[in-house]
């Protein structure tokens, strides 16, 4: 469905605002849910010919509720099953009196992070987290979610109605969360809009042009929860993250859909505005908020984004984020980063010292990526013949198509100089080149952490 | 994360098995489908009909040569496919070992390239 771009926006914005409305008066989140779902149908396929009224956000109260009222009615035996998953009593009869102004300041901006909260529950599996939250507070249909994941429509359909029934299991409330676990599930809201973004800058590289841009949903749901939450570092380093990452966009695909490492990108198609409002919030957040992993992440994007080129990459700064990054939250993926900054800094013999500490590790042994940095490191030192086939390794155990593309391109041209230097090469490509070097690659690193291949 | 599950089956000796048994095992195969559907993992799947129907096919030089029967000459033959999306390997791993076809035969768990990808 093609809408115009200002009404799809504008329906956007308000799902959350109108769901929770909803959800307020009525209960039921889940057939609450599919009637705002049917309500913003409503609106995309008649706004465009009679006009967005007066009272847009009215209107779709007043529809969503009339199809959820006319549904718990005319379906006595779905009515019972929903009143089974109701998330809060019923505040009232049903009413189709058009909502006043006062209502619609009544349910409020906040609903959008309660329902953050909800969709995000954490006894629901990563996935299903997000496919909830792209519907109900994205405000994207199932097809456009089912889409963006390429997998068939009922398969979503399925995913986002077990999340649902899941939620409405665990008895949880349309509430915010209590005092003492609020930290917590906001760290599960954060981490959910960051695997959205991811999804979407991975999938950016695929050549489905037709799919929605889960990148833009992820920075827009992000800029809502920092108006919400102006003074939380995290929230703001996020942001940051995102927009520093996005900022490299135009330069990281080759017309045909190839990846270009970041080494290598023409850094004067990044995007300046997304680069300068990035710098600002990750700054006022490291200098005035306590330290945390997705403002370290940006710090790291950051200094990527201030180097002029490649070689003028102030490493020794990444490194020593990097340190800080580990210490914060240690993993594999982080330790593998940190080993592409080591390379540079050190020397690729200390950063092939620090990989050999990951290879006993079952969440990276054979994972693509670790053969990747391994074979970037041989290529640092000028072994050639090592290195390209390490890339070719690599490129058995990748999963993605463009990176495997990426990397056999790369161990048949290594091969190839390694062939007319008698296997003796000398000196090395740019700097960085061919390595997970940064925030990005740690995001893909978890999104395929479960795939390893035979390397 | 998408994964090919190739169920592999010996033709001949499904063929030999009591009914009994083979209902069994079919409605057992069925159940996983129903799980995986309700789970948001499945994504779609198919039984093929006997490798002895199979044609295979080669073009050498540019003349193409059909052949009746499997691509590969083995007492296992692909019977049937299921693809499912889920959060890891493991996850794909597990499904496969509660396929009747792995206690009789064996079942192949293969990664889907992804579209997808993140420069390095």
């Amino acid at each position: 469905m093609t809408v115009d771009p200002g009404i799809e926006r504008l329906l956007r914005d308000l799902a959350p605002q109108v769901l929770g409305a909803v959800v307020r008066r009525y209960g039921h989140f889940d057939a609450a849910e599919d009637a705002v779902q049917e309500a913003l149908l409503a609106a995309a396929t008649q706004w465009p010919a009679q006009g967005v009224p007066d009272h847009p956000k009215g209107w779709l109260i007043t529809v969503a509720s009339r199809r959820l009222t006319d549904q718990l009615r005319s379906d006595e035996a779905r009515r019972r099953r929903e009143a089974a998953v109701t998330l809060a009593e019923p505040a009232g009869p049903a009413s189709h009196a058009f909502v006043t102004q006062d209502d619609e300041r009544a349910s409020g901006r906040d609903d959008t992070l309660t329902l953050l909260f909800l969709c995000c529950h954490p006894d629901l599996t990563p996935p299903s987290q997000l496919a909830l939250t792209l519907r109900a507070v994205a405000g994207l249909s199932t097809a456009e979610i089912a889409g963006a994941f390429l997998v068939p429509e009922p398969t979503m359909a399925q995913r986002i109605s077990r999340a649902k029934q899941r939620i409405a299991a665990t008895g949880a409330r349309f509430t915010m969360p209590p005092a003492g676990e609020w930290a917590g599930r906001l760290q599960v809201v954060l981490h959910v809009l960051y695997l959205m973004f991811n999804e979407g800058y991975a999938a950016t590289s695929g050549e489905q042009t037709s799919r929605p841009e889960l990148t833009a949903e992820a920075i827009r749901l992000t800029r809502a929860v920092r108006r919400l939450l102006p003074g939380d570092g995290e929230v703001a380093g996020l942001l940051a993250l995102m927009l520093l990452t996005e900022a490299r966009r135009p330069a990281r695909c080759t017309p045909d859909g190839a990846l270009v490492p970041l080494a290598e990108q023409d850094r004067t198609r990044w995007n300046r505005g997304q680069i300068t409002e990035g710098l600002a919030l990750v700054t006022g957040a490291l200098t005035t908020a306590p330290l945390g992993a997705y403002q370290l992440q940006a710090a790291i994007a950051a200094v990527h984004a201030e180097a002029a080129t490649a070689a003028g990459t102030d490493w020794q700064q990444i490194l020593g984020l990097y340190n800080l990054l580990e210490r914060v939250t240690p993993s594999p993926v982080v330790t593998l980063n940190r080993a592409v900054a080591v390379a540079m800094v050190d020397g690729p013999q200390a950063a092939l010292g620090l990989l050999a500490s990951l290879e006993s590790d079952e969440r990276m042994a054979g994972h693509h990526r670790l053969a990747a940095v391994r074979a970037h490191c041989y290529e640092l030192a000028g072994d050639r013949a090592a290195s390209a086939a390490g890339y070719r390794d690599a490129a058995r155990a990748a999963t993605s198509l463009p990176e495997r593309r990426y990397l056999e391109a790369h161990a048949a041209e290594l091969a190839g100089t390694a062939a007319r230097d008698g296997g003796a090469g000398a000196g090395t490509r740019g700097a960085g080149a061919g390595a997970g070097t940064g925030e990005a690659g740690a995001g893909a690193g978890t999104r395929d952490a479960g795939a390893t291949g035979s390397a | 994360m998408k994964y090919l599950l190739m169920i592999y089956q010996n033709p001949v000796a499904w063929q030999g098995m009591p009914e009994s048994e083979k209902k069994a095992a079919m409605s057992e195969a069925g159940a996983i489908v129903d799980e995986l559907i309700a789970s948001g993992e499945w994504v779609g799947g198919e039984a093929l009909a006997d490798p002895s129907t199979a044609a295979s096919v080669r073009v050498r030089g540019g003349v193409p040569t059909v052949t009746d029967g499997p691509y590969a000459e083995a007492k296992e033959q692909v019977v049937g496919y299921c693809i499912v999306d889920c959060e890891s390997r493991d996850r794909a791993v597990k499904i496969a070992t509660r396929w009747p076809d792995a206690r009789l035969w064996g079942m192949e768990v293969r990664p889907i390239l992804s579209p997808d990808g993140v420069e390095m």
